[in-house]
Formats: structure tokens, C-alpha cells, sequence
């Protein structure tokens, strides 16, 4: 209790235990739910069938380190989704983050804490302007997320491979590699993991407690009445976006220190990877509903069933096969569910 | 005669072609519940949203209390102690009748965590509650989504939210057209109990009886412009249908 409620407010607080559904029951419904189990029979199913191999604290290092910049893009992608809106650019401003963060660290010189702590912010400002760029197009111009972020997606790029020549830029100060790229927490955790789960945590927090999230459920599920509600849908949008760029920044930069490597021609695909990790997820492309935790579960499925296959000896190939189906098949449960619910 | 609370002069609004307001008069005084009347087409939406702040009039002036004033936007109306009840309800589907209910003026956490940015949920759905208690609509889980509630009670919803917020005018854009008959008998009380504590009550309906229960006055539009004003008492349904349909003028005469 708060020092601003009265007495008179205890029994309506107890009244409102009984009216909402025990915790149980909402966990049930929830929309991340379904997709939890999913990953956690996945885990059982490759546990009892490799326990040695696949149950390894190591194998279980690799999984989540294959996964870690992924669940950076897909936070932010979170985000833009939950407004009805898409970003197909973060893969391409990954890269040209990582480009422009590679060539001012070489530029600046040196191998310290204070060439690193440059080349973070040169990326996260690179990725923060390909989001401000994005979002004042899709909602000042009003063109559709998907034409401008197919846009961007190609000058971000085309941008790296000019400042670039399209030769990959190879030479990454070492002590980034050696901690942020390869290093663990107390000899365990890869900092890469770690950091991604804190980014994960911080902006799954936002999304669920604060105005700001709010906001974003709001003017995805309902654009006109947000504004109508004074809500400054024009702004938040610009925010949002911003958000996934400046993440998408932070992605390039540990990608960056990962691989020692821009790996320009290395993530064409990271944009519809992040999508449908999200939407596995749960979080709706017609917006107003997601949560991050879906998308951290929406994460893990293809790193556990690639890394699976290949512990069980099944051709790697089949992953492609098998998250393509289980992206179609959390769409389709998604839509019977609203359907059973919204019917009124 | 009281000064009118609201006064809307010949408000012109086009929409690329369609001219929907042609200098609309329209006149709203405190205390009072006032029918806007019209057959479909004939403005009264528009008009609504332009004194809403949804739409910017073409040409014309919007006088409240007195004052000349300008309604650039959903918040200046709010500003002005005006609020909505809108045709489509403008609420969020996809959350809950708290939310819905503080869409725009989110209740912060108290101390530290409310200016980091952290929403009282609880607080929200708690004050939520009590509304809907006194306007009688019936919710079972106030923390469900509005999109899985029936019509009458999201309707409740967005009825309860512009009377909670308003302190002069509430508009109301056909109220109790999907209601059941409990419901819209729970709405035009309302909007008495509204009247009486002295608010301004615009009602925009298409059901006659309804009006003739509930409005004090009732002012007809009809292509665009202000065609007739009536006190209930002086006047038949037969009069304000012949208003709406054109085959009576009346403006301005009673009063």
C-alpha cells in the first residue's frame, strides 16, 4: 500500500482479488505462454534424447551466445511491432553501425577501455540515426514502415559497402574481442549473454510497467483514439523506432566484438529472423498486443532446435524446416485463440 | 437569458468536395441537455468532432464562455473541460477498461519510480472500478481486454470516461445505439445526473423518444446548417422531423 490510499480503498483492493483471475489462470492465458511450453518440451525432448551432450553447461553457453545479439534486435523489434508497425532495416543497420564503430575505433587508435567506450557510442548514435530517420518517415511523412525500412535497409547497407569499398574491416581492438566478444562473467556467463539479458530485462520492464510502454500498446491498438486521447502518437512513433535503430546500433557493436569482423554480407537475413522470432512470440502483427518475454522465447526455439538437430545428428538443414513451421503454426493458435475470445 | 457555455458560428468544414458544415450555428448553455438532431449526412458528426478538436473548422468561430477560442487538438477541447463520447468509442481494444479509462492521463506511481516513468495499474483499475460502480456498468474483470466485452459494455466504458474527465461539456455521438434496453435506460439517467451537476450535455441521436425524454433543448442540422431550435414542451416529434427532413424552417425563432 501506497501513503496516498485511504482505509476506504482496502476493501475495493480486495474486491478486485476476487473479481481478476488467480495468477495461475492469467499466466495460462497469457499470450507468451503457449510459446514457453513449446521451448521448454523442446528442451526436454533434446535432453532425454543427448543428456550428455545437449544438457552441457558449455552447449548451453553456445546456444544462448548464438542467440545474444539476435535478442537485441528482437527487443527493439518488439517494440515496433506491438505499434503495427515493421523495421526490415535493423539487419543492414547492424552492419553499418558495426562499419562506422570499426573505422572511428582504427581512426581514434590504440587498444584501451577508451577506444572501445567510443567505438559503443559511434554505433549506438549510427544506429539511433537510421531509427530517427525511420521514424520520421513512417510518422510525419506517412509512408508505410515496410517502404521506408525497405528503403533504409538498402542505404544503410549500400552506405557500409561505400565507406567500406565492400571489403569487410578486419582489424578490431583486441581487448573488446577478448572481453565483450569472448569473455565471461566470473569465468561462466559470456558477457555477450549477459548483456543481452539485461537488455532484454530493462526493456521488457519498459514495455510492461511504464508510460512509455503504455504508449506503445495504445497507439498500436488504436491509433486514432491515442490521439484523440492527446497520447503524442507522432512522437512516440519516432521514439519507437529511434529505439530499434539505437538497438540495432548496440547489436553491430556486438556483433562487432564477437566476431572481430564487420561481416558485412553476414545478416541479410537477421531482419526476418528478428520478426519471427517475435511474432513466435506472440506479439501481434496487427499490433496492441506482445511482450518481450515472448520474443526471448521466440529467441531461443531456432537456437535450441538448430543447436539440437546437430547434437542428435539430424541434418541442420531440416531447423529452416521445422521453425518455418512453428512460426506459421504460433500465428495460427494466436488467431483461433482471438478469435474464441474477441467473438462476441 | 444565461450567456451560452459554448457557441459554435457559422462553422464551414469541407472534405476535398463534400462541403459537410455550410456556416453551422450551434448553441450549448450550462445546466442544460441539448439534442443535436439530422438526418445522416447532415453534419452532426462533423460538427462534434470539429468542437472536439478533431477536425479544424474551414471557416467560422467557436466562442466558450464568452471567449472566442481555438480547438487545435483533442487536448485543447480537454483543456477547456470538453470531452467525447465518440461514434466508434475511440477506445484501445486490445486493453483493459482501466487503461482505456486513463488512456492519455496515466496515474504514475507515486515517489521515485512514478518520475522514472512506472504507471499505478492498480490505482487505475481501482479508480476504473468505482466509476463504472456509480454509473452502473457491469464489468466481471476489469483487467481483460475491452475487445473481448460485450458492445454495451464498452460503450459504458467510453461513456463513463468522458463523464469522469469532464467539467463543462460532455458530447455524447449516439450513446446508447448498441445498447440493450437496461443499458440505455443506465445511460439517459446518466445523462440527467450529469445535467444536474451542472454540466453541459450534447446528445446526437437518431431515436426520437429517447430525445424527447432526456434533452431540454433540441437543435436540428440539416445539409450543413442550423435549420431549427426547440425547447421540449413547445414542440411535436412531428415539428422536428419536419425540421430534419426540410419541410419546416425554424431557426432561431423559439427559444
Amino acid at each position: 500500500m501506497t501513503d496516498v490510499s485511504t482505509k476506504a480503498d482496502e476493501p475495493e483492493l480486495d474486491e478486485d482479488q476476487e473479481h481478476r483471475p488467480p495468477f495461475w489462470q492469467r499466466l495460462v492465458a497469457g499470450s507468451s505462454t503457449p510459446i514457453g511450453l513449446i521451448l521448454g518440451a523442446l528442451i526436454v525432448v533434446f535432453s532425454v534424447l543427448e543428456p550428455s551432450s545437449f544438457l552441457d553447461s558449455a552447449n548451453a553457453r553456445n546456444i544462448a551466445t548464438d542467440a545474444a545479439v539476435l535478442l537485441v534486435l528482437a527487443t527493439g523489434m518488439t517494440f515496433v511491432i506491438t505499434t503495427a508497425g515493421i523495421d526490415l532495416s535493423i539487419g543492414a543497420v547492424l552492419v553499418f553501425s558495426g562499419v562506422v564503430s570499426a573505422k572511428m575505433m582504427n581512426a581514434v587508435g590504440g587498444d584501451n577501455w577508451g577506444v572501445i567506450v567510443v567505438g559503443l557510442v559511434v554505433a549506438l548514435a549510427g544506429g539511433l540515426g537510421w531509427g530517427l530517420i525511420n521514424g520520421f518517415l513512417v510518422a510525419k511523412a506517412r509512408i508505410p514502415a515496410f517502404v521506408v525500412t525497405l528503403g533504409t535497409l538498402g542505404m544503410s547497407l549500400g552506405a557500409s559497402l561505400v565507406i567500406t569499398g565492400g571489403v569487410d574491416e578486419r582489424d578490431v581492438p583486441f581487448k573488446l574481442v577478448t572481453t565483450i566478444g569472448t569473455g565471461r562473467a566470473f569465468d561462466q556467463i559470456p558477457w555477450l549473454v549477459l548483456i543481452a539479458f539485461a537488455v532484454a530485462i530493462f526493456f521488457g520492464i519498459v514495455l510492461a510497467a511504464t508510460r512509455f510502454g503504455r504508449y506503445t500498446y495504445a497507439v498500436g491498438s488504436n491509433e486514432e483514439a491515442a490521439r484523440r486521447a492527446g497520447i503524442p502518437v507522432d512522437r512516440h512513433l519516432i521514439k519507437v523506432y529511434a529505439l530499434a535503430g539505437t538497438l540495432a546500433g548496440l547489436a553491430g557493436f556486438l556483433s562487432l566484438a564477437r566476431f572481430s569482423t564487420t561481416t558485412i554480407g553476414g545478416h541479410d537475413t537477421d531482419n526476418l529472423q528478428a520478426i519471427a522470432a517475435v511474432v513466435i512470440g506472440g506479439t501481434s502483427l496487427f499490433g496492441g498486443i506482445g511482450t518481450i518475454l515472448g520474443s526471448v522465447f521466440g529467441v531461443f526455439i531456432p537456437a535450441v532446435l538448430e543447436n539440437g538437430f546437430v547434437i542428435i545428428g539430424v541434418n541442420p538443414f531440416w531447423q529452416e524446416i521445422a521453425v518455418g513451421a512453428v512460426l506459421v503454426g504460433a500465428v495460427y493458435l494466436d488467431q483461433l485463440r482471438r478469435r474464441s475470445q474477441y467473438q462476441r | 437569458m444565461p450567456e451560452p457555455l459554448l457557441e459554435a458560428r457559422e462553422i464551414v468544414k469541407s472534405f476535398g468536395r463534400v462541403r459537410a458544415l455550410r456556416g453551422a450555428n450551434f448553441t450549448v448553455y450550462a445546466n442544460e441537455v441539448v439534442a443535436l438532431v439530422g438526418d445522416n449526412g447532415a453534419g452532426k458528426s462533423t460538427l462534434v468532432k470539429t468542437l472536439a478538436g478533431v477536425h479544424q473548422p474551414d471557416a467560422g468561430e467557436i466562442v466558450f464562455e464568452g471567449e472566442p477560442v481555438e480547438i487545435h487538438s483533442p487536448l485543447d477541447a480537454r483543456r477547456l473541460g470538453i470531452e467525447t463520447v465518440y461514434q466508434d468509442l475511440a477506445l484501445a481494444a486490445e486493453l483493459d477498461a482501466g487503461a482505456n479509462m486513463f488512456l492519455g492521463r496515466e496515474v504514475m506511481r507515486p515517489g521515485v519510480l512514478g518520475k522514472l516513468g512506472f504507471i499505478d495499474k492498480q490505482a487505475m483499475r481501482a479508480r476504473s472500478r468505482d466509476a463504472f460502480a456509480d454509473l452502473g456498468v457491469a464489468l466481471q474483470d476489469t483487467s481483460a481486454p475491452v475487445a473481448t466485452m460485450s458492445g454495451g459494455q464498452r460503450q459504458g466504458i467510453a461513456v463513463s470516461r468522458a463523464v469522469t474527465w469532464a467539467s463543462k461539456v460532455v458530447f455524447m455521438d449516439e450513446p446508447t445505439a448498441a445498447l440493450g434496453v437496461v443499458q440505455t435506460r443506465n445511460v439517459l439517467d446518466l445523462i440527467g445526473r450529469v445535467r444536474d451537476q451542472g454540466l453541459a450535455v450534447v446528445l446526437i441521436s437518431h431515436n426520437m423518444p429517447e430525445v424527447f425524454e432526456v434533452a431540454d433543448r433540441i437543435e436540428v442540422l440539416r445539409l450543413g446548417e442550423r435549420v431549427a431550435r426547440f425547447r421540449r414542451g413547445d414542440v411535436t416529434m412531428e415539428d422536428v422531423v419536419g425540421a430534419m427532413t426540410g419541410a419546416i424552417t425554424h431557426d432561431g425563432e423559439t427559444r
